[in-house]
């Protein structure tokens, strides 16, 4: 059994790490500290970390403010409100500004579980990808969380980063993080499979399973959707013909119409998509959601199975 | 650097030139927003040439004070004062709104002394308190000053941050409220009432100061007042009037979003001597 952790652990644990190498980080967060785990910062940092109560749209243009002052500004909430809340603000005090804002979201995808549709963000790579200058990263697992953190830190602008509220198996041999450069988890020429998230523990099942049955599927985790790994997808597309994505997100306007648009401009194949389609969450355990909105390894190996021809 | 004070008069006649710069570039562009322009330009001339510390020539100068226009529509005010107090040639005033201009429409950080966009009405307020907070985590004695519209108030976002430099007694904010009653649709009582808006801002922990927003003696006093709070954020709520400074404009709501034709600028700049 690989290790398992709470991204947003691994997140306040980093933003610690990051607090003492560099007094220029502030934190903010919208009454959700706990949960988001920037209260780790806010124990050790109390001067540098702000707490805007539940008042989103407000926390997101406070830290252009203080990045228009030399900041480099995490700030946190659930995803939903942080992409669709505050969205105008993201758009103008954020990316036009092209301030070093770093939007840290947790709680997103299907997998936050029993608090339901209004809490599950299925749309905010999609918000978040239509604006220019906005980096995305959606890492696979705990210690890909403080690459993305420590990257993003490091990397002028602003970043959206995508993290979930359940635990996430390790992803062994991943290799290097490098921001815009996927990782070849898995070599195979039969078909590509390109996942982000918790769906690359699922692709990585779906491999296994379907090698078993004498298909060799390349698995890509695309943990940077901007920018995106263009040469990946294309020498994917070339070489497999056949290309599966697969995201805890809605079809529309994520990580597969990202690889879509690619595809599409310079070598078509065929695209298949493993996401939530069109429809809103529920209430539900994590395990039964995935099942729910056909996001399990099996769905993927389905997939496979009946497109490869 | 502490600018060069000028005498009320000089600060008049400097508030007449920027008057009829406003008039020339929107009737140049064709294209703009004169009403808050005119209505805020008393406010904004004494602030940059009696009270901002800034250096004109370093325009990233660490301990300037900071300002922000977050009723960004006005920005062709902003512009005329910029190029007046040497951020940039008065002649790119005259590209305003073009392609490929330092000065777009609504403000950006291609014009040297924008700190922030705006143009988005009701985020200048959280922009403003995040320099504030910034200032605090550094310890620096630097103010930030932002200018606001009452139509703009009617933002939920606005209240959302006084809440907030309230709850963080940011005594260096400053905001100044351009009241001048109007916005684009009539006036703000019959669109959408504001009214006790002093009582609203002091509710929201703020030292509020009401003012004549056109005379220069009560603008300065003002400002000096404002720098006095030391336990709060301060807002100057100025009653203007919309396109103060030219007869056909004062008060007439079209002129929110209009620019003046050439010989409608032609006649103002007449009134403007």
């Amino acid at each position: 059994m690989a290790d398992q952790f709470y991204q947003r652990d691994i997140y306040g644990e980093t933003l610690v790490k990051l607090g003492s190498l560099d007094k220029n980080i502030v934190v903010l967060d919208a009454d959700l500290s706990s949960s988001t785990r920037t209260n780790l910062f806010a124990k050790k940092f109390p001067d540098r970390f702000f707490n805007f109560g539940v008042a989103e749209q407000n926390m997101i243009a406070t830290a252009a403010g203080l990045a228009s002052c030399g900041k480099t500004v995490f700030v946190s909430t659930f995803a939903v409100f942080a992409s669709g809340r505050a969205w105008d603000q993201v758009r103008i005090a954020v990316s036009y500004n092209n301030f070093n804002v770093k939007i840290v979201a947790t709680h997103a995808g299907i997998t936050v579980g029993p608090d339901g549709a209004s809490h599950q963000a299925l749309e905010d790579i999609a918000l978040m990808r239509v604006l220019a200058n906005m980096n995305i990263i959606v890492p696979c697992d705990g210690p890909q969380t403080a690459d993305a953190i420590m990257s993003a830190a490091s990397c002028p602008g602003p970043f959206y980063i995508r993290l979930g509220r359940s635990k996430f198996s390790t992803i062994e041999n991943k290799g290097e993080f490098k921001l815009g450069q996927a990782q070849l988890l898995t070599q195979g020429n039969d078909v590509t499979i390109v996942a982000c998230g918790i769906m690359v523990s699922e692709a990585l099942l779906a491999v296994k399973n379907l090698s078993q049955k004498g298909i060799k599927a390349r698995l890509i985790n695309m943990h940077s959707i901007r920018p995106l790994d263009k040469e990946i997808i294309l020498k994917a597309a070339s070489e497999t013909k056949l290309i599966i994505v697969c995201e805890e997100h809605n079809t529309i306007g994520g990580l597969a119409s990202s690889i879509d648009e690619v595809v599409a401009e310079n070598f078509p194949v065929k695209v298949i998509r493993v996401g939530v389609r069109n429809r809103f969450g529920q209430s539900g355990e994590p395990e039964e959601l995935l099942k729910e909105y056909n996001l399990t390894n099996l769905d993927i190996e389905k997939a496979v199975l009946s497109n490869i021809s | 650097m502490v600018n060069n004070q000028l005498s009320i008069k000089e600060l008049e006649a400097k508030a007449k030139e920027i008057r009829r710069l406003i008039i020339q570039m929107l009737a140049k562009a064709g294209s703009g927003h004169p009403g808050g322009s005119l209505s805020a330009t008393d406010l904004i001339t004494a602030l940059y040439f009696n009270v901002l510390r800034f250096d004109s020539n370093n325009p990233l100068w660490p301990d300037r004070d900071r300002f922000h226009m977050s009723k960004g529509h006005c920005c062709p005010l902003w512009y005329a004062v910029l190029a007046q107090t040497g951020y940039f040639d008065k002649k790119e005033l005259f590209t305003l709104r073009q392609l490929g201009s330092i000065l777009q429409g609504h403000p950006a950080r291609s014009t040297p002394g924008v700190e922030s966009a705006s143009g988005s009405l009701g985020q200048g307020l959280s922009i403003a308190l995040g320099m504030s907070l910034a200032a605090k985590i550094d310890k620096k004695d630097y103010r930030v000053y932002v200018l606001l519209g009452d139509g703009e108030v009617q933002e939920g976002n606005v209240w959302e941050a006084a809440m907030a430099a309230g709850h963080f007694s940011c005594s260096n904010l400053c905001a100044i409220l351009d009241s001048n009653g109007c916005q684009i649709d009539g006036r703000c009582e019959d669109i959408m009432g504001l009214e006790p808006l002093a009582a609203k801002w002091q509710a929201f922990g703020w030292h509020v100061i009401e003012i004549n927003g056109h005379d220069m003696a009560q603008i300065l006093s003002a400002y000096q007042q404002a720098k006095t709070i030391k336990d709060k954020p301060v807002i100057i709520i100025a009653h203007t009037v919309k396109g103060k400074g030219v007869s056909f404009m004062e008060g007439v709501i079209g002129f929110h979003g209009k620019a003046p034709t050439q010989e409608e600028a032609e006649r103002a700049l007449k009134e403007l001597i």
